[in-house]
């Protein structure tokens, strides 16, 4: 296999095991595109681990066609296979007798790769999942913390450079916080790396947060809907993917927009030193009722309403300003600032100087304009 | 008195005899090891055939030492042969449960990953398994040799070889001149011999288990 992403074909695959009469996978096929990461969610005992293992083949199929980059990968010899394929699954997996170093240089070692060559990788990988190689290439599994060991997880089964990384709930055991922090250096490094990433999970919010496309199974691995997080959001195919989805659906959806996406709203901008009496007969003019008060930087500072405007200056009339968005927040971020500051939150730029605002309303049309969409789309 | 006087007129035969009993109960636990460790890793994937195996090797247990012996002398003589098959069965049970028993503990996690990233079958139980399972399997090994040391003695019976020749000849005379005292001599050797052998275990252990999963 080479260095370029390969897409992954599935193609009617089934897995029965003898004396069951359920099939646990039934007629699966699923066509995932080069460099994507598509995500399994469901409950458990849906066959989405399964449905991943018979990629590696840790679990034979008992019929269907799998194809690696256009290469039948039922008629590699396994071990091969697996070889080029990175494998990381929860609780890491990491060989507790062996060090970190020699963990991560597994994969290449196997391959055959010289020993100083594996070792400059080793260093490497270590780098690039955040792990000072001088500090922690010489222990040993236990004596790191979980998210290490995950993190080593992770750059074991990228050692050898494989163009598809399966991933079997790599981040389940670890606490909330780690979690996300693992998972926003997986994004990191998929931006560079631009593997073929299968991501098992049954954390739909997870989910949400790495898939570019997520399939969202149902007993003996059904597809129940295979779509962009956006779209699942916007409209699950049907009550169980509903439930699935759980409460709070819109908010997920808010989460992947930011407010670059979306049009901003206006609002009606003073500065410190204007003269109050002249902001007021702007705001008469246009029928509106509060004014954004900017320092001489054009920072927002204050909201005052039209009756707090009187003979004091415009500095010490209104309530300060508590919450700011930038144009990278997701709109999540932003409807909780909407919430704190009252019906608005101005957008600032990278030195806080004011773009724009967003307004309770403008997310609301963003959500009605995404259902609608989809429903038709 | 009389005793120190005994043991330092004998020193090069109590020697001979420590060294002749050491020698048979090292070579047997090592046959066991070989014996137990592959007859473990036959077995520890199904539960029936654990199950059996340990059976079998605590049946071998409880036949009386001195009942096997005797029973041996007319398939394999005297001497060698008889004491050394008793010992290696005798030492087989706690090698082959331990063997299980660590096999089975290793995290389920750890083995799927090996075969995940490409390990086959042999590698996985060389490298991985086998590695891992070791300082129980050791520990096996260090339960048969302290039981060995026993049964060895007994092997004088058979004309074995090593200490359990002074006990016995000791015995048999008991009322004469020395009687007690190489009864004695010979009890004393084993206990320190066991105690010598369990001393090269810790640190056996101590060399050959990575740090990684060390107490």
């Amino acid at each position: 296999m080479t260095d370029q992403a390969v897409d992954i074909q599935l193609e009617n695959v089934t897995k029965r095991y003898t004396g069951t009469r359920q099939a646990a996978v039934e007629d699966f096929s699923m066509s995932i595109a080069a460099g994507e990461i598509v995500v399994f969610v469901g409950p458990s005992g849906c066959g989405k681990t399964t449905t991943m293992k018979m990629i590696n083949r840790l679990i034979e199929p008992s019929s269907g066609r799998i194809t690696i980059g256009g290469a039948d990968a039922l008629s590699l010899d396994p071990d091969e296979l697996r070889r080029g394929i990175g494998y990381a699954i929860q609780q890491a997996g990491l060989f507790p007798h062996l060090t970190v170093g020699q963990n991560i240089g597994m994969v290449p070692g196997l391959l055959g790769w010289p020993k100083p060559k594996t070792a400059t990788r080793v260093e490497e990988m270590l780098e690039l999942v955040g792990l000072d190689a001088g500090e922690y290439r010489d222990r040993f599994p236990r004596q790191l913390s979980g998210g290490q060991q995950q993190r080593v997880g992770v750059a074991r089964a990228l050692a050898a450079d494989p163009p598809v990384l399966l991933m079997d709930e790599p981040f389940g055991a670890v606490d909330p916080i780690t979690r996300g922090n693992l998972q926003d250096e997986l994004l990191s490094l998929q931006s560079e790396l631009h593997k073929t990433i299968v991501f098992v999970t049954h954390d739909f919010d997870e989910a949400v947060k790495l898939g570019d496309r997520i399939a969202v199974l149902g007993p003996q691995s059904s597809i129940l809907q295979f779509d962009t997080p956006e779209a699942i959001l916007a409209a699950p195919a049907n009550d169980t993917v509903a439930g699935f989805v759980g409460a709070g659906a819109s908010l997920k959806q808010l989460t992947l927009l930011r407010v670059r996406d979306i049009e901003m709203d206006e609002a009606e901008t003073a500065t410190i030193d204007e003269r109050p009496e002249d902001v007021r007969a702007r705001l008469t003019a246009k029928n509106r009722k509060y004014a954004l008060v900017l320092d001489n930087r054009r920072r927002p500072k204050r909201w005052v309403h039209i009756r707090d405007l009187s003979d004091r200056p415009l500095g010490t009339v209104g309530r300060p300003v508590n919450d700011l968005v930038t144009k990278q927040s997701t709109l999540q971020d932003a409807l909780e600032a909407i919430l704190t500051e009252g019906g608005f939150v101005p957008v600032v730029g990278t030195r806080g100087e004011y773009l724009g605002a967003v307004g309770i309303d403008t997310v609301m049309d963003t959500i009605r304009k995404l259902r609608e969409e989809h429903d038709h789309g | 008195m009389a005793l120190w006087t005994y043991v330092t007129a004998r020193w090069q035969s109590l020697l001979m005899d420590s060294y002749l009993h050491a020698s048979a109960v090292v070579q047997a636990t090592l046959l066991a090891a070989v014996l137990g460790v592959g007859l473990g890793v036959a077995v520890y994937r199904s539960p029936v055939g654990s199950a059996v195996a340990t059976a079998l090797t605590s049946a071998i247990l409880t036949i009386p030492s001195f009942a096997l012996l005797g029973l041996l002398i007319p398939v394999l003589g005297l001497g060698v042969p008889p004491t050394m098959v008793a010992l290696v069965l005798y030492a087989l049970l706690p090698i082959v449960r331990n063997t299980v028993v660590g096999l089975n503990g290793i995290d389920p996690a750890v083995v799927d990953a090996a075969r995940g990233i490409g390990m086959n079958r042999l590698r996985v139980l060389t490298g991985v398994e086998l590695r891992l399972a070791w300082p129980a399997i050791l520990a096996g090994m260090r339960v048969s040799t302290q039981l060995l040391m026993g049964v060895a003695a007994i092997a004088a019976y058979v004309k074995g070889p090593g200490l359990g020749n002074l006990i016995f000849s000791g015995l048999s005379r008991v009322g004469s001149v020395n009687a007690v005292d190489l009864a004695l001599v010979g009890t004393v050797g084993v206990i320190v011999i066991a105690l010598l052998l369990d001393g090269v275990y810790v640190l056996v252990g101590r060399l050959t288990t990575s740090r990684g999963i060390r107490d």
